[in-house]
Order: C-alpha cells, then structure tokens, then sequence
C-alpha cells in the first residue's frame, strides 16, 4: 500500500513468499478470521446433529446404517491429503514449482478420492436403506451436516484445481503464493472437521 | 494529467456500481438503508394506525402479521445495520489512519449481498405474501403447514444472503483494524467508535454463522421436506429458537455497541474533554461482548427450560447491567467539568444516556424470570427493546450522522431542522412507548391485530399511536433536512465541529479518494486532540510523500450478488406447480438456481484469475490537487 | 444479610408508594399489577421490587445528567479547553460495585421464586389436575381425575392447588392469566410443560395466548372461572350427564350430522374441535364474542355459526352450509345448554 511497497512479481522471492507483500498478510489474516466464523458454522451443525441424532422416525439408525470399513478409508484418505498439502506448502518455501504443483495435485486426487466415497456411501444410504433427506430428523442433520462438509471438500478440489492452473501461468509470485498458502490452511480446517465428523457421527453412532 | 493510467475511471451510475472505495460505500450503505428504514417506517406506523383503537379493521389479521413481521427483520437487518455499516465504513479506516479498509473489494461485494438479500426479502410484498410468522420465525408456525405461502421463504433466503454480506463486512473491518492501524496507533489509542466497531464485527463473525445454520435448516425444512422442527418426524421446534437466540442475542449487541462507540465520540468532543475512564470503557465493551453470548436463553423463559436453566441464565443476564453502568457513569463523568455544547449531534448523544438507562432497567426487570412470567410476550418487552433499539441506538445514529455528515458530505446538516427532528423524535419516541410498559403490564399480550373494548387498553393505544406518528415527523424533518443540505455547495473545514479529537478531522471535508497524503503518526489517544494541545495544526506525517497504491474498481461484486439473487429466487420456487411447462421446466429442475450460482462461482473465477495490480496515485497529482484545494 | 436487610428497608417507603401507583392500572381480573392469587403475587413482589431498584438507578442517572446538562454548559469566552480528566479509580470501583450489589439484592428473590414457581404438583393427590391443549384458536381443558373434557371456560375451584399439564396440538401458544399467574409456552408433544396455581377468591379471570400463533393470535382468549369447591363438584357432575340433544328433531338431526362430526356435547360427538357441552352458559361465544346484556349468547352463536372466518380469521369452523331457520334453531339449541353447578 506505502511507497515502500516492494514489488516482488518479477524478481526473487523471498523464503515465505505469502507473507511478503501487505495483500498477502491481509489475506491470510482473513482467511483466519472466516475460519472462525465458519468454526461456528459446523459447531451448530454438530449441535443441532446431537440434539437429533437419536430422532430416526422408525427409519435406519446410525447403527444399523454406518459401513466403518468405507468411512476408514475416507478418513484414512483425506488425512493424507492433509498432509500432502504440507508437503505442497513446505515445497513452495524451497521455491519448487514442480513439487509444489506435484503435491498439489496429489492433493486434489485424494479430496475426489474422499469425494467419490462419500458420493457413493450416500447413494448407497439413499437406495438400499431408504434413508433420504426426508426421512427423519436423524437423517436430516446427518446429510446437513456431512453434505456441509462434502460441499467444501467439493469447493476445495475446485479451488486448489484452478490455482494449480494459475500455477502453470502465472508461476509462483508473492500474488500467487498467499494464496496456496490460504487454500493451504482450508484443506486442513476441513480435514479437521472430518475429523470431528468421524467421531461424533459415526464412532459415536456406532458405539453409542 | 501528469500521469496516465491504465485504469479504467468509471463515471456516473457505473461508478456507483463498481466502487471499491470505503467512503463511497459509506454512502451505498447509508441510502440502502435509509430506504429500507423508510419502508420499515411505514410497516410501524401502518401497525400503529391499526392498533390506535379497539376492533379497528384498517388491515386484515394476516396482513398485520405480515407488517409486524416485516417492520422487525426489515428495521434490524435491512435498517439500521446497513446504517451502522455505513457509519463504520465512513469513519473507521479513516480513524485509524488508514488509505482504506483490509479488502475493498469484499467491501463492495458484502454490501452489494447484503443489498439485494433485502431487496428478496421485500419483492414478498408482491410476489405472494410477506412472511409472518414474526422476525423470529418460530417453528411450528414458520413451517410449511402454518404459513403456505412463500414469505417465510423470502425470510430464511432473504436474510441468508443479506447475512453472508453481514459476515463479509465483519471480517473486513476485524482485519483492517488488526492490521491497518496507522503507526503508533495502538490498540489502547484507538477512538471508542472503532473499539466499538472492532468488537462488533468480532460478535458479527461468531454470531451470523449461527443464524446462516438455522436458516439453512429451516429452509430445508420448508423447502426440501427435510424434519429438523417436524415433530411428527422426530424434530424439535424448540432447538430453532435456541440457534435463533444464540445469534439473537449477540445480535442486540451487534446494534448496540456501535452506538456506545458513536456516543462515546460525540460526548467527548463536545464537551471538549476525553472520554472518562477509557481503558474501562474499553474493558466493558469487551465484556458486554463476552458476556452477550452466554444470555440467550433468557428470551426462552416460558419454554419451559426448568428452574435452574431459568436462575442461570437470569444471573448472567443481569450481570451485564455491571458493565453497561460503568459505561453510563463514564458519559455522564465525561461532561462532568467540560464545557458542553448542544449542537444537533450532542443533542442526540445526550438523550440517549438517559433513554438507554430506561431500556437497560427494564432489561435487568426481564432478567429476573419469576417476573419475566409476566412480562413474556407482552407490550412491556416491546416498549423495553424499543428503548434499547430506537431509545438507544436510532439516536446514537442521528447523533453518529449529524456529526460525521459534514466529513462524508462536505456540507453540514441544518441545526435548526435537526432540533427540530430531534424534539420531535424525542417527545414521540416517549409518548409512543413509555406507556407501552403499562399496556403489558396491565395484559396486552404482543403481536395482537386487534385488542377488545373495556380492558382499559383503548386511551394508552391512541397515545401510542400520536407518539408513532410524532416520530414519523421527526424522520420526514430529518429527509428534508437531507435534500435541503445536499442542494447546497460543499465547502465546510476539515474540523468543522472545531474540537475534533480523532484522526478524520484532520483531513479535507470529504477526504480526498485516497483519505491520507501521508499517513499520520499517532503519538496518544485522540491523536489530533493532542497535537492541537501541542500547538500543531496537523499531524506529523510517518512517510514522506510518495506514489500512492490504489485499488481497481471491479463490477464483479455487484455481478456475484445478482447470481446469488438468481439462485435464491430459483431454490424459493423449486417445489412450485407451474401451469407454463418452460416455467417449470427451469425451476423445478433447479436450473435457475444452477445458473445464479454459475453466475457467482464464474465471477470469483475471474477475481482469482485476473490479478488486480490496482492503480497508483503519483506525487504529482498529488501536488496539484493540493493546488486546487 | 444484615446490610442487604438494610438496603431493602430503605426501598420499603418507595415500594408501597410504587404498589399503590401500580395496582390503579388496569383491570382486576387482566392486570398483572393486580394480582388475585399467590403466583402472580410472587411474580408481582419481584417487580415491585425491582421497580423500586430501578428507579433508584434512574434518579440518581438522572439527577447527575440533569445537574451536568445544567452546571457545564460552555459560556462564552471559554476558549480554553477544560482539564482532561482521565479516570477516577474510586469513582469507577463504586459504579462497579454498587450495580454489583444491585443485582445481588434482585438476584436472590428471583432463585427463590424461580424454583418455587417450577415445584412440579403433578403427582400430588389434593391438586385438581388440568390437562390444557391448545389449538389455532381455542383451549381444550382435560380433567383425566374426573373423565370431564370442556373448552374455553377453564372451571376450577377455589384455594385449590390446580396443577397443569400444556401442550399444543398445533404450533405453539402460551397459556397466561396474568391477575393469577404469569405465563407458560405449550410446546408439542415431547415437550409437555408443567405449572400450577392456585385462586383464592371466587370470580372470572381473562385469559390470552401470549404467544403468535397465527392470524387470530389476537382473538385466542379465555376464561378461568374460579368457584367454591362445592360448586366445582356439581358443575363435574353436570357435565357427566348424558348429552341433551335439540328437542325438535330435524334440528337435532342436522346438529347431529353438521356439528358433532368435529364439536362434542356430552357423551357424543367428535374431538376435534371444542367441546359444546353447557355452553350457553359461557362467558363468551368463540372466545372473543362476549355474551352480555347487549349481546345475548343467541345472537352471539348465531353470528358466529353464520360466519365463523368473519369472526376468527383463519379457524378450522368452515361456513356450514345451513338455512336462516337451521342456525337459528342451533343457535337457540345452544343458548339454552347449560349447566346448574
């Protein structure tokens, strides 16, 4: 914004290239702050889920319903690409565009991996058990509250999917790299809430 | 033209349209919502005219539900928020120092989303119906069997979108003062308004995702079929008004402290002495914020929580008079040996002290739940949040706009209109609801069409309804006041109020696009104040002249919001029976929604996609303006 | 305990001018300033009280502003600026703690009162035992002890303890007789709400709904009808009688086939809709109709078997499709069904 202001587009980059420039510390600032606010979010998507989560309506309960050999796998699967994206983000500090565009891509294949799983877990709820939206309350805050989720594992592939083209065109610059660095710490806030998810939803549902 | 820019300067309406510049928002804000307030406005008075005698048949039953409705969610999301946005985005970068806010292109996107989520909820006056099931939307009313038409829908989309643009503004002005501070300006030196306006945003950003969640479950509800308040399918009405107090409550906070931060400006500078007790002032800010969030449930006192639920939340509720008292006695310590002067904006700034100590006794009253048995529901509640919201907060604004009108405006209200307004106002403010407390407390039940003859109900109505349409001159007064100001030159002095404190006086009257020449050095709180006391006429720069970086203008807020419009109204009529076979063909398989949020997504593409390397303002330029001025 | 004694001692003088200030508002059998029975007193004394507290915060607020407003105005030829006071430590402790206390002295009587009122009498065998349920827009009274169902007029004795169980068979209301209690919220089933009181004094009560409940919130009154206890036993015994259906039988054959499809009169009838039993000697007609000199019951039923969405927007009661001569004879039928008790 000063005069100061260090123009680092073209030239080199500097270790942490996110937090070079006033718009890249803003942004990832920002991007805190509205993971806060989503924090709250998911919080009372779990709270309505625990408040309802015994409500089956003489439909399926979690119990009967929950398949833990595929959720595994799906948390198995998206922990990993939580940590490939460290991977994607340490290779950026080193200034290493290939790798970083490498792990960023394996990143996105374990999120449509995850995806796909969940996508079939819920067609396989929705025609074999008859267990759709409307089925109970139970039902209605599980597919909220895991739709939620799945909708922004969704957004991220997306996300990370067009920054890797951004990548390809515009290299890495102190404009491209806070916001790897902020999609970065998306991918982990939703590994975490699967996290969450895993336990109160489907351990709890299982053992509860 | 010493330099030429590879900008695009955009005139007129597109100007309007695409800008990304605070103060120009400032005044999207203040006309958005001043319309909206309008509207709101003449929901109260026809609600008023309904009620000024007993049987009175001037509305039908269903369209008095939709007033009150409508009159409630208009006036807090569509009102006097935006106007709070408005004021915040007028003065807050400017009272940090700083060139503009941490984003102005959010800026522009949260007030374009907040825009046309109000204009969805109030195109249900001609499209089927208004909603109303009352602000609150209490299921099982609000569900699909009770209230068939569209107005619920209008209300869980409307403000859904209108809530994003909320939540947008919040964690802008959150990151702007966290980081745009000019230097020296630390936190325990910034102006009480932009404490106030911090810790509001920080209550918006834990607040609004809350209310995003219930009305994302009631709209599945009503729209989806899904049963999270069907009790038949295992739902639970009563977790609605616990999600919708949750935001509620901190939501009153939301209005109210920008007020206390308004008021803690105007007071000062009027009575040309600092704020008494500033660090508690500070402190009790933070608490009130803290302690709003652990006192929902006290609107819920006849739900039957149970007795303890009910003592608990009694005893955090009235623990929240402490910290607002030691707010009352500071204003109060603060004229206190000054030497006062009652212009318009004290004139408001003063009225509001004792009016908000009205509303915040019969707070402490409701808190107390034995009593709170009588008050529920009741006329009593009404005139109490009156107090707080109109008795408190609306004069906070009228004060907040009389006194920071000449900065954004460059021209000066007229004082004689706005005594005028003010006694107006003021007389009807309590004449409408002071007695209000009496009809509840003597049984008239809130949210009634019509009341019966012979309960003694009939004298205090009438009152009421004089006292409503007083206020309403007071408003129109207050628009005249406007249109008669704006017709005149610009021209007023940097400091027109001549003991400004805080940073905005030290600039031109409006500031020029880029606010600072040179970003001030902040060496106290009220930092001009102080360098007056030094003898200096302006601040001492912490730069030198140079090259100033300036953000592009971009339509795409305007673009992303109209998609999300789109895809509203789509989602709103996905389930409707259409007689036109294209009709149903597009809305009923979602493609209107699938085209609103292509729409959206396409737009954030392009932000991602195309850097915006905004522009620069050369010294040069600089220098001539200067000239000019 | 002593300073707290102390404190409200001194608020005495205040409170009593306050409670004769207070009780010359509004009705006897409405006000809640005026209460008629120990549970509206309770919630009553807390307010007195805090009033009291209150009023005190307000002049002393007041007092200071207006001494303020008045004392520091600027004069002219004050060019130099006051002293800039920052803060005062003492000052600011005392603002702290004195609300502090405030809340203290209004905090305790509220935890006593707030249990006291929740004190659950459902299982207590000298309790006449109520249970209500709520509709869009009238109130179903159940005895279960007595095996006695009736609408609107909620019949119960005197200085008995009447313990209530709510709930709505719709979307929500809220049960309030503010001269003899404060309110309570019916929720759906799951959630039945429980609360009692108890009325002293013979006499007829106003009841609302407090809660919107949709367009005719506003007509969804109510009638407590307090009565000796003898008297409550006659009018149990009166409404076990068999049903006393219309003498001439065309109309009972109509009032038969049009009206106990949803209403009860005795032991005939329908659920669905209020029970009819005795009704010519209700307060009102449809809650909000009242049957006085000017407007005989008569013509109150015959207004509103006419047009009942005329009367109550948006009721379940449609527009029966009968003659000028059938309403007449129901409505006669009905005015002069009533009970001795």
């Amino acid at each position: 914004m000063s005069s100061a202001h260090v123009d680092h587009t073209h030239g080199t980059l500097p270790h942490e290239p996110e937090k070079a420039t006033h718009e890249g510390r803003n942004k990832i600032l920002g991007f805190w702050l509205f993971l806060g606010g989503e924090s709250v979010l998911f919080g009372t998507l779990f709270a309505t889920f625990l408040a309802l989560r015994n409500q089956t309506n003489e439909g399926p309960t979690a119990h009967e319903l929950f398949n833990m050999g595929m959720t595994a796998a799906a948390t198995f699967i998206l922990l990993t690409s939580s940590l490939t994206s460290v991977f994607a983000i340490q290779a950026m500090h080193r200034h290493k565009l290939k790798q970083l565009v490498a792990w960023l891509g394996i990143t996105v294949v374990l999120g449509l991996g995850f995806l796909g799983l969940e996508i079939y877990e819920f067609a396989e709820y929705v025609h074999k058990e008859h267990f759709g939206m409307t089925t109970s309350a139970f039902s209605s805050s599980f597919y909220t509250l895991v739709g939620f989720h799945g909708a922004h594992v969704l957004f991220g592939i997306l996300w990370i999917s067009l920054l890797i083209a951004q990548l390809f065109k515009k290299g890495l610059t102190v404009v491209t790299a806070p916001k790897i660095y902020v999609s970065a710490i998306y991918w982990h806030f939703i590994d975490v809430v699967w996290v969450f998810i895993f336990t109160v939803v489907y351990l709890l549902g299982k053992v509860g | 033209m010493a330099h030429a820019h590879s900008v695009k300067h955009h005139k007129g309406l597109m100007d309007w349209l695409t800008t990304v510049d605070h103060k120009k928002i400032a005044i999207l804000y203040l006309v958005a919502g001043g319309l909206f307030f309008g509207i709101g406005g003449i929901e109260a008075m026809l609600i008023r005219i309904q009620l000024w005698k007993p049987l009175n048949n001037f509305v039908s039953a269903q369209t008095f539900n939709e007033l009150i409705t409508m009159h409630g969610t208009t006036m807090i999301f569509l009102g006097v928020m935006p106007i709070i946005f408005a004021l915040m985005n007028a003065v807050l970068p400017l009272q940090l120092g700083a060139r503009d806010v941490a984003f102005p292109f959010l800026n522009a996107l949260g007030f374009w989303t907040f825009f046309f989520g109000g204009l969805l909820l109030n195109l249900s006056w001609i499209m089927g119906g208004a909603p109303d099931a009352g602000w609150t939307a209490y299921t099982p009313l609000a569900s699909k069997a009770f209230s068939p038409t569209h107005g619920v829908d209008f209300y869980t989309i409307g403000i859904q979108i209108a809530g994003l643009g909320t939540l947008i503004g919040g964690i802008n002005f959150l990151a702007t003062v966290i980081t745009m501070r000019a230097p020296g300006m630390s936190f325990m030196r910034m102006p009480m308004f932009t404490w106030a306006s911090f810790i509001t945003s920080a209550i918006i950003l834990f607040a609004f995702p809350a209310i995003t969640v219930g009305l994302v479950l009631l709209s599945f509800d009503r729209l989806l079929g899904a049963n999270f308040f069907e009790v038949a399918a295992g739902g639970n009405p009563i977790l609605w008004q616990h999600i919708f107090w949750i935001f509620g409550h901190p939501e009153v906070y939301i209005l109210i402290l920008p007020a206390f931060g308004i008021i803690s400006d105007v007071i000062p500078t009027f009575a040309r002495k600092r704020l008494f007790g500033y660090s508690s002032m500070v402190f009790a800010t933070i608490l009130i914020a803290f302690l709003g969030f652990m006192v929902w449930a006290h609107h819920m006192f006849t739900i039957g929580m149970g007795p303890v639920a009910n003592a608990l939340f009694s005893i955090s509720t009235m623990l929240i008079a402490v910290p607002t008292g030691i707010k009352i006695f500071n204003w109060l310590f603060t004229m206190w040996g000054g030497q006062i002067r009652f212009t318009t904006a004290n004139l408001f700034a003063s009225a509001f002290v004792p009016t908000f100590v009205m509303g915040g006794v019969t707070g402490v009253m409701l808190a107390s739940a034995p009593a709170d048995y009588q008050f529920h529901d009741t006329y009593f509640v009404v005139a109490h949040f009156h107090y707080v919201i109109v008795g408190g907060l609306v004069l906070g604004l009228f004060s907040g706009l009389f006194y920071w009108w000449p900065k954004m405006f460059g021209r000066l209200l007229n004082e004689t209109l706005g005594k005028w307004t003010f006694w107006t106002f003021v007389i009807g403010f309590q004449l409408t609801f002071f007695i209000q407390h009496f009809l509840g407390l003597m049984g008239m039940q809130r949210r009634i069409f019509t009341y019966l003859p012979n309960q003694d109900f009939d004298t205090m109505n009438l009152v009421s309804t004089i006292g409503a349409l007083l206020m309403a001159v007071g408003v129109i007064i207050f628009f005249v006041n406007i249109v008669i100001t704006m017709s005149k030159p610009k021209g007023v002095a940097n400091d027109p109020w001549e003991d400004g404190r805080t940073l905005e006086w030290t600039i031109p009257s409006p500031p020029p696009e880029y606010n600072f020449k040179q970003i001030p050095l902040v060496r106290g709180l009220d930092a001009y104040w102080k360098e007056k006391q030094a003898g200096n006429t302006e601040m001492t720069p912490s730069e030198p002249v140079g090259s100033i970086h300036m953000p592009s203008a971009s339509i795409l807020p305007f673009v992303m919001s109209v998609g999300l419009f789109i895809a509203g109204l789509g989602f709103m009529f996905s389930r409707d029976e259409f007689s036109n076979s294209f009709l149903a063909g597009i809305f009923n398989n979602y493609v209107v929604v699938i085209i609103g949020l292509l729409i959206t997504f396409i737009c954030m593409l392009l932000r991602s996609v195309f850097d915006d390397h905004g522009w620069h303002i050369e010294p040069e330029e600089l220098e001539e303006e200067g000239v000019k001025a | 305990m002593m300073k707290r004694w102390q404190a409200f001692k001194r608020l005495l003088p205040l409170m009593a001018s306050i409670a004769l200030l207070l009780s010359a508002c509004g009705r006897e059998d409405l006000s809640a300033l005026r209460p008629q029975g120990p549970v509206a007193q309770g919630s009553y004394d807390l307010m007195k009280l805090a009033i009291s507290i209150m009023i005190c915060v307000l002049l002393v607020v007041f007092g200071i502003a207006t001494y303020v407003w008045i004392k520091f105005r600027r004069k002219k030829g004050q060019t130099e600026p006051p002293e800039q006071v920052e803060g005062n430590f003492k000052l600011e402790v005392i603002w702290t703690v004195i609300p502090l206390i405030l809340v203290f002295i209004l905090a305790v009587p509220t935890i006593q009162k707030v249990f006291a009122m929740g004190e659950d009498y459902t299982k207590d065998k000298n309790a006449v035992h109520v249970k209500v349920t709520s509709h869009q827009f009238w109130w179903e009274f159940e005895y279960p002890d007595y095996g006695v169902k009736t609408a609107q007029d909620l019949i119960i004795p005197t200085n008995k303890r009447i313990s209530f169980q709510l709930k709505t068979a719709d979307v929500l209301h809220s049960f309030w007789v503010p001269s003899l209690s404060g309110k309570i919220d019916t929720n759906p089933d799951g959630t039945i709400n429980k609360w009692s009181f108890t009325a002293p004094k013979e006499g007829v009560y106003l009841g609302k709904c407090a809660e919107l409940c949709g367009q005719s919130h506003a007509l969804m009154e109510f009638k407590v009808k307090a009565v000796s206890p003898e008297s409550f036993d006659r009018w149990v015994a009166a409404m076990k009688e068999p049903a006393k259906l219309p003498e001439d039988p065309q109309i009972a054959e109509t009032f038969k086939n049009q009206c106990l499809t949803c209403h009860a009169v005795g032991d005939q009838g329908g659920p669905a809709a209020p029970n009819l039993t005795g009704i010519g000697g209700r307060e009102t007609v449809a809650s909000i109709l009242i049957n006085d000199e000017s407007h005989p019951v008569k013509e109150n039923l015959k207004k509103w078997i006419s047009d009942p969405q005329k009367v109550k927007p948006g009721n379940l009661m449609p527009k029966v499709d009968l003659t000028a001569e059938q309403i007449d004879g129901i409505a006669d039928y009905l005015a002069n069904y009533k009970l001795n008790y």
